[in-house]
């Protein structure tokens, strides 16, 4: 299963260490998500916006990828407008459009898309298990690291076998419509999933235990900080440094 | 059910993120090393749930099955549900890391609900008792989602209130859907390995 788009690649982000991406990623949105101005969240478009440029991410997946994210924003816009008060722009029947609910949208539009490109781009460029890795340097805590590393190693695994099971329904003329007959098909197919799913667990464990498994599971990896992911690293967080700065001189205003 | 990155105000973020850091530590603590298997196990079982689209009408819907996650593992839901949602944010940018504690108090608070009210309904040797308690698992489960949803959005701004009604009744399908498979997945379960709903993992 391919679910990691933009793990593959060679590039100075794709090289840069898990840790440094994971303290940017989160710094970066809990920075933008408090934003209360649409000059802040623009600018906060320009970090994500060079590094997936100077990585050479694909854009038109990039693109694609925000289009679809975007669907609760869309469904957003159609409300904002109309209940939010203020100085009214234009009306549609009973409904009247203010300024400020369209101020209020596009903010959130803004906000919404420069975090979710600092997560294509901190985020998505890595595996998952050297992102684990870096969390479990980051202290968080050891039980929360080996579900995460269990979880996504059976997630390809369990996707096969919901493969298996969705050939077998076709091969057997299954097309799902709106009746019972497929609710009550796709319920087993999800019951066996959770069926083998708990057998096989049953046999990892045994399977731990067979290798000598006494309440510590060692995470295995080689992360250490190079010169040039400190300086790239202390460079992005100068940059967020500078949104707060920026976002607490406007308040003070 | 995702709210996105940006939306909601800090306040909202900071209570989400601190009763979800509660929850975890109970589910974390609540589960032995020998659990762990199965709590990860499942937890990728329900992140690829949320992949598999059922048509409703001319639209479709993907599964949300919190409520059958809260009866099979209990308090240990709590970080199964933060696995799978943390993944959705990690690989398709689904929700976020600001909006990751919200989104998951939204989906596991419900489940552990429903895993006090209808635990022992659907283990009853009364057929219409345990149809009863396993569809109104699946039904209330999501409709708690949604009420939750639109808590989060109303707290942030009283002219997001609309947006989260309309979020609430346009899920009513839904519900009914997520009864009906909750039905039949539970009688399913329980005809071929009635211990899995015996004793839940936590």
């Amino acid at each position: 299963m391919d679910i990691e788009e933009f793990a593959e690649g060679n590039s100075f982000l794709h090289r840069l260490d898990p840790r440094v991406k994971v303290i940017v990623a989160v710094s970066f949105s809990i920075v933008v998500a408090t934003a209360i101005r649409h000059s802040i969240a623009l600018s906060a478009f320009f970090l994500p916006a060079v590094v997936i440029i100077a990585a050479r991410l694909d854009l038109t997946k990039v693109g694609w990828r925000l289009l679809i994210v975007n669907g609760f924003i869309l469904f957003l816009w159609f409300f904002l407008p109309f209940t939010y008060p203020g100085h009214t722009v234009f009306s549609l029947g009973p409904l009247k459009a203010s300024q400020e609910g369209i101020n209020q949208a596009l903010l959130i539009t803004l906000k919404s898309n420069a975090i979710i490109l600092a997560c294509i781009a901190f985020l998505a460029t890595s595996p998952i298990p050297k992102l684990v890795h870096a969390l479990n340097r980051l202290y968080v805590p050891d039980k929360l690291v080996h579900l995460f590393l269990f979880c996504y190693r059976y997630v390809h695994v369990i996707h096969l076998e919901y493969h298996k099971l969705d050939h077998a329904l076709k091969i057997r003329c299954f097309r799902p419509k709106t009746n019972l007959h497929t609710y009550r098909t796709y319920a087993y197919l999800v019951g066996v999933l959770l069926l083998r799913s708990y057998d096989r667990s049953n046999k990892i464990y045994n399977a731990m235990l067979c290798r000598g498994f006494k309440e510590k599971y060692w995470v295995l990896d080689y992360l250490c900080l190079k010169r040039s992911d400190i300086v790239l690293g202390m460079i992005m967080c100068f940059y967020i440094m500078g949104l707060i700065l920026f976002q607490w001189l406007h308040r003070i205003q | 059910m995702h709210i996105s990155e940006g939306v909601l105000s800090a306040p909202v973020l900071i209570t989400g993120a601190a009763v979800c850091v509660a929850g975890v530590s109970i589910g974390l603590k609540k589960m032995d090393y020998d659990k762990l298997p199965k709590v990860a196990v499942l937890a990728s079982v329900f992140f690829l749930a949320s992949l598999i689209h059922i048509p409703i009408g001319l639209s479709s819907v993907h599964m949300i099955l919190n409520g059958i996650a809260g009866l099979l593992l209990g308090w240990t839901v709590f970080p199964a549900i933060l696995l799978a949602i943390a993944l959705q944010a990690i690989l398709f940018q689904f929700g976020g890391l600001t909006t990751l504690g919200v989104n998951t108090c939204n989906m596991a608070i419900p489940a552990i609900l429903c895993y006090y009210f209808f635990r022992e309904g659907v283990k009853s040797n009364k057929s219409w008792i345990m149809v009863a308690s396993a569809f109104s698992c699946g039904f209330f489960s999501v409709l708690l989602t949604c009420i939750m949803v639109a808590i989060a959005l109303a707290l942030t701004g009283e002219a997001f209130l609309a947006a989260g009604q309309v979020a609430v009744l346009a899920h009513i399908p839904v519900m009914v859907t997520e009864g009906i498979l909750t039905v039949s997945c539970v009688s399913f379960l329980r005809k071929v390995k009635p211990e899995m709903l015996e004793t839940p993992y936590a």
